[in-house]
């Protein structure tokens, strides 16, 4: 059974055997694009977090089949092109620590795309709102917030530059 | 003369806040974990498990599942070729259980199949006829019940008698304390890849804490010699312990030796909760005995730990809870007894605080109610007994090494309190959270106070070595140093320390780690007991010096003069006197510096018969005090600051110790208030991340660390203590004790759920 | 296996008189963790998520009507959650902000857990359904679709396709009683609503019965109990209880009474049963005196 999905702006060919499949399958074993993480696979966790038509949701509960036709945003697919090249967030996850096994890391930086897009300067108990669908096992989320909180600052200096 | 000093770089070597190096592909979604292996032509692996926790195998028939299109193997305990059983200290756990299951999830049937959905299918099709047993589901019962197992039910039975059995202080304080069974909850589930070799031997890249004693027995089942089975650390999604024992490991090589082609394996979450080890159910009785002084003068105790079907790493958590049983505190006279024992619960073994854990909560709130009973403050109690170098611990053992206790009850204790109280937090603050349960005036603040400790590295004689390699080499755009190693990284930042080491010990600007694998080197050990910064990082430290003394050798017979008159230093070698200098890339284009060292702590001693003896290396301290909110009619609880002082030895890298801290209070606070394995007759009720709550970002409190104490450590490599662990240990007491401020009730077990709050009875003794 | 991806309603009602008709997907919430953990193996799906239509709600005589397909995320972004506070406070304690964005209002009503967030929502204010076939429509009343534990009145043929109530409509409170701050099982919830022309309150329970429960003695006790606060000019929009303290804790007792909790791995039933009489006190006492935007609560930004 074959069908199509556009993944981060590249219509992509799914020839898949059971359409049961799952986003989140897809994207990892059928797509190559494996930075979407298979932590729960019940939408409890957030690791698997992507942008489908703008809309955060967790890869895990999307059925593959019916995302034909709609925009899908992986982690893979912000950023810039060279190895180095790292967005505002992905660069503060790693300036401030936010990062240790890493598990979590893609989702998060997924979600906080879409908080930074939606709320560009929240407070702390809106960051931690907004991320408390991201299970963090290795942090206590303290260097996570700590990023949020740098890469809002990297937004407005950027805006303000321009 | 010129006195040339080692420089100290604001952004390189040991002492900064180093990025990890494995930052930027974890961030962009391109580090391969274990669960993002790909090989051409592989096929997806799947286990059948137990749904009683005790049962007798009447039948077992695989015929349905090789009826379903494209399934490749379906394999039962007799295709087993080695070794039935496995197991870290006692092999005593069957790879697939033959004819009895012992605990809710263990492995009866593997599968291979073109599709995971198809493996799963077939695994459901094998019918499997069990004739239920009434499971063994008491520990206490345990001790002298019929055994479930050829190796008995006891697993070990520790007494630990120390000073004088006389001795009789004039307060008296009693209490019996119970732990709940915490998950380790890592987010990478158990996944890996295994590649059939051509040499009739098997390449298993997996995520694991120890390759090479997974490699042992991983060979041992499939009855291979070692060096056909090659284990190599694939990504780690996280650890805390329960990367210790093999899970999938043999069943993937089995798989993969009996198809030909190479296997995947990617467990669920609910298979997850089933095939690792969880932190033991601890009930613990204990008497303290003081002076009017408030000088304890004696401590008696009893430890029973949980550890379910098989035996883990039980016999040594049980020396660890009944090692520390009495907390880092003066004991003059002490009778402990430990045991631990086989149930038909799910097995119990490492997770990040082991043993310590479940004898802090219980020690730490008898000082509490000790002094309640004294009229004392309970911090100055701490202060009071406070461990000091130099004491002698209950097990006779001398503390040779660094104990800033009371420091860190000191700094602890001093904290500044959080700036607002809960009628300034916002509803989203409150206990209840998002639920808006919280009515300002029925939420109570309490604040309460623990101390704890752990050892670092194994103990009781174990010589827990790591090999590793450096090797110096003049690549096209100047010196490289590349590490070889076999310890995993599971997070925690060995990758960072370890090129922050070779940039302190040799001055180069690129370090690469080579992927840890058994084929390349010998074992690092295990990435626990917050060992690897002493061990792995003790042996790339000697590695580089054995690499450096050879470049100093080098350039001395250029110069014609002596190593000992050579220093290096700023990507050179210089004369201590004079003005020669040799640059190392110049030294190295001689050829390639290579050395292998292993790395040996000093050597402990097994206890006696009356637990006695030198049986640790070395020990770390923490202190944290808890600021929590709770609602008094429905007994939610809100942590909203953790206060935390801590004996660390010397700082290696800022940023990565402020990770550990904060990650390992966040699993100290959900022990205290969420996290429970939930067993009904041993039957597992909550196997998922929708009824296994971890904390989230709304549940964590402000950590503020109120002093990391820097007393280097004699022996261990650059002073450093392991951090990774005291952030666990007493983290909880400290939440607990501060609902028991703010509720007045004894609460003795943990996790404290609201209904213990809400629904306890008026007139509960205060502790 | 088939996937049909609907673009309409009448889509998808011809989708659904194929015998056997294929299974509803809507946000997959719930949906894709049965499939994903291979306890439910669809023959034949039918996604609705992109049936524009589902995802609209309109408001005419007093009355909204809200399409299954509106988002929990939806209901709490304004003008809904002024319309309807209780929902949006009961949306924002839905999962994560990913399960907000993709789950539905009617995804929650066809799953019918009695953990279902806006369920005691709904019943509190006397909802109707609307199910749709290629035989027609018809509505239910909420507690006749609400048979039992994911059980409902909808048929196999049949879409579940809005929801209506009055709107806006009195005061209105949600309490939901978790073990964690957030991405929480509820363990006990309630909504009270009061309608202050009439002094009527409704009260509804959840997590502690088969399906969502009124508690109509409480109701019924509270139609007495409840007065206006002051009278002429010193009027208020405030009310009190003639009996005060005394018909809180009676309240409190005919709430638990009407609750039918369970013992179980979230939960005991002594748990739920005080926990719903708390809530249910506290809720009352918010709407009786409100501050101002206190019906509000702190709706998300």
């Amino acid at each position: 059974m074959r069908y199509e999905l556009v993944v981060n702006g590249t219509p992509r060919e799914v020839d898949s055997s059971w359409l049961g499949e799952s986003l989140l399958y897809v994207l990892r074993e059928r797509l190559g694009l494996p930075g979407s993480k298979n932590a729960c696979e019940q939408g409890e966790c957030g690791s698997c977090s992507v942008l489908l038509d703008g809309r955060l949701v967790c890869a895990c509960l999307v059925l593959a089949a019916s995302a034909v036709g709609a925009e899908i945003t992986t982690v893979e697919g912000l950023g810039g092109e060279g190895p180095e090249d790292l967005d505002p967030i992905q660069r503060a996850f790693v300036e401030a620590g936010a990062v240790q096994c890493g598990f979590c890391t893609p989702g998060l930086v997924v979600a906080v795309h879409d908080l930074l897009r939606r709320v560009p300067q929240p407070s702390e108990w809106e960051i931690r709102e907004a991320i408390s669908g991201n299970l963090c096992r290795c942090t206590g989320y303290g260097r996570i917030l700590d990023a949020v909180q740098r890469a809002a600052r990297a937004f407005a200096e950027q805006a303000v530059t321009r | 003369m010129t006195v040339l000093e080692r420089p100290r770089r604001a952004t390189r070597g040991v002492g900064v806040s180093a990025p990890r190096p494995d930052g930027v592909p974890k961030v962009r979604g391109q580090f391969q974990f274990s669960s993002d292996l790909f090989a051409e032509g592989m096929l997806w692996g799947h286990v059948l498990r137990s749904p009683h926790p005790s049962a007798r195998i009447r039948r077992l028939d695989v015929g349905p599942a090789w009826a379903i299109d494209g399934v490749r193997a379906v394999l039962t305990a007799a295709d087993v070729p080695g070794a039935p059983t496995y197991g870290l200290e006692i092999p005593d756990q069957p790879v697939l259980a033959a004819d009895v299951v012992r605990y809710m999830g263990e492995p009866v049937v593997a599968v291979a199949a073109d599709h995971p959905e198809t493996a799963r299918r077939a695994a459901a099709a094998v019918l499997v006829d069990y004739e239920p047993l009434d499971p063994l589901v008491d520990p206490e019962d345990a001790i002298s019940a019929p055994p479930i197992h050829p190796d008995g039910n006891v697993f070990r039975h520790l007494r630990i008698e120390h000073g004088d059995p006389e001795a009789r202080g004039e307060v008296v304080v009693e209490g019996t304390y119970e732990v709940g069974m915490q998950d380790q909850a890592f987010m990478g589930p158990e996944s890996g890849l295994a590649v059939p070799a051509e040499d009739g031997g098997v390449d298993l890249y997996i995520a694991t804490q120890w390759l090479h004693v997974d490699r042992d027995q991983v060979a041992r089942c499939l009855g291979l010699p070692l060096e056909k089975v090659r284990l190599h650390l694939a990504g780690v999604g996280g650890a805390f312990g329960a990367r210790e024992d093999v899970s999938i490991q043999v069943h993937l090589c089995l798989l993969a030796l009996a198809t030909g082609r190479p296997v995947k394996m990617v467990l669920s979450r609910e298979d997850s909760f089933f095939s690792h080890v969880h932190r033991h159910p601890a009930r613990i009785w204990l008497r303290h005995q003081a002076d009017r002084q408030g000088r304890l003068v004696r401590v008696d105790a009893r430890v029973l730990l949980d550890g379910g079907a098989y035996a883990s790493s039980s016999t040594a958590v049980i020396s660890n809870a009944t090692a520390f049983a009495t907390g880092p505190y003066r004991v003059p006279n002490a009778t402990v007894d430990g045991w631990v024992v086989r149930t038909n619960n799910p097995p119990c073994g490492a997770m990040r605080g082991f043993g310590a854990v479940q004898a802090c909560f219980a020690y730490e709130a008898q000082m509490d109610k000790l002094a309640a009973a004294l009229g004392m403050d309970p911090v100055q109690l701490r202060l009071a007994n406070a461990l000091r170098h130099g004491d002698t611990l209950i097990t006779g053992q001398r503390i040779e090494g660094s104990a800033p206790v009371a420091q860190v009850i000191e700094a602890a204790a001093g904290a500044p309190l959080p700036a607002v109280g809960p009628e300034a937090l916002p509803d989203v603050a409150l206990p209840g959270g998002a639920g808006r349960t919280a009515t300002r005036s029925r939420v109570r603040r309490g604040v309460g106070f623990a101390v704890g400790y752990k050892n670092l590295m194994y103990s009781e004689g174990f010589d827990d070595a790591s090999e590793a390699r450096v090797r110096l080499e003049l690549a096209e755009d100047g010196p490289l140093a590349t590490v070889t190693c076999a310890a995993a990284e599971v997070g925690q930042g060995f990758v960072t320390l370890a090129r922050q080491i070779c940039e302190e010990e040799l001055g180069v600007e690129r370090v690469v780690l080579a992927p840890p694998s058994t084929a390349r080197i010998g074992s690092a050990g295990s990435t626990s007991a917050s060992r690897q910064t002493w061990m792995s990082g003790g042996a790339v430290a000697e590695a580089c010096r054995a690499v450096a003394g050879r470049l100093l050798e080098r350039a001395a017979r250029r110069l014609g003069t002596d190593p000992g008159r050579l220093v290096l230093a700023e990507g050179a070698v210089q004369a201590l006197e004079g003005a020669d200098a040799l640059s190392v890339a110049e030294l190295l284009a001689e050829g390639p510096l290579e050395e292998t060292v292993t790395f040996h702590h000093r050597q402990t001693e097994p206890l006696d018969e009356r637990g006695q003896g030198d049986a640790h290396v070395a020990f770390a301290f923490a202190a944290h005090r808890a600021v929590v909110d709770v609602d008094l009619d429905l007994g939610l609880v809100k942590v909203v600051q953790i206060a935390t002082a801590q004996d660390v030895g010397r700082v290696l890298n800022p940023l990565q110790v402020l990770g550990q801290i904060e990650g390992g209070i966040a699993q100290g606070v959900g022990l205290a208030v969420m996290e429970e394995i939930v067993l009904d007759q041993g039957r597992v009720r909550n196997p998922s991340f929708t009824d296994y709550l971890i904390p989230t970002a709304l549940d964590m409190p402000d950590v503020a660390v109120a002093a990391l104490v820097e007393e280097p450590e004699p022996g261990a490599p650059f002073g450093a203590k392991g951090v990774g662990e005291p952030p666990t240990i007493s983290s909880t007491p400290a939440v607990v004790a501060a609902i028991r401020a703010a509720t007045g009730l004894p609460l003795t077990r943990v996790p404290v759920r609201p209904a213990d709050i809400a629904l306890a009875t008026p007139g509960d003794p205060r502790p | 296996m088939t996937v049909t991806v609907a673009r309409s309603v009448p889509e998808a009602l011809q989708a659904l008189a194929a015998d056997p008709p294929p299974e509803v997907l809507a946000g997959g919430t719930d949906f894709m963790v049965e499939v994903n953990f291979a306890r439910r193996r669809p023959e034949a799906i039918l996604a609705v998520s992109r049936i524009d239509a589902l995802g609209q709600w309109q408001q005419s005589d007093g009355q909204l009507r809200l399409g299954a397909g509106v988002t929990y995320t939806q209901l709490l972004e304004p003008p809904l959650a002024e319309l309807a506070p209780a929902l949006a406070q009961a949306a924002r304690t839905v999962g994560s902000p990913q399960i907000r964005n993709a789950g539905t209002i009617g995804g929650n009503l066809v799953t019918a857990s009695p953990a279902g967030d806006t369920l005691p929502v709904l019943l509190a204010l006397d909802a109707e359904v609307e199910l749709a076939s290629a035989q027609g429509t018809r509505t239910l009343p909420l507690e006749a679709f609400l048979l039992g534990p994911k059980r409902c009145a909808r048929r196999p043929d049949e879409l579940l396709v809005a929801v209506r109530f009055p709107a806006p409509f009195g005061r209105q409170e949600f309490v939901k009683v978790g073990t964690r701050n957030a991405m929480v099982i509820a363990v006990a919830s309630v909504c009270v609503v009061l309608d202050p022309g009439t002094g009527q309150v409704r009260i509804a329970l959840g997590s502690v019965g088969p399906t969502p429960l009124r508690a109509r003695a409480a109701e019924a006790y509270l139609a007495e109990q409840l007065v206006p606060q002051g009278t002429g000019p010193t009027a208020t929009s405030a009310f009190e209880l003639r009996d005060g303290d005394a018909a809180l804790a009676e309240v409190r007792r005919l709430v638990a009474e009407a609750a039918q909790p369970i013992d179980d791995h979230r939960s005991s039933a002594a748990y739920r049963r005080h926990a719903v009489g708390v809530c249910v006190a506290r809720a009352l006492e918010r709407l009786l005196r409100p501050a101002p935007g206190a019906a509000l609560g702190e709706v998300a930004a």
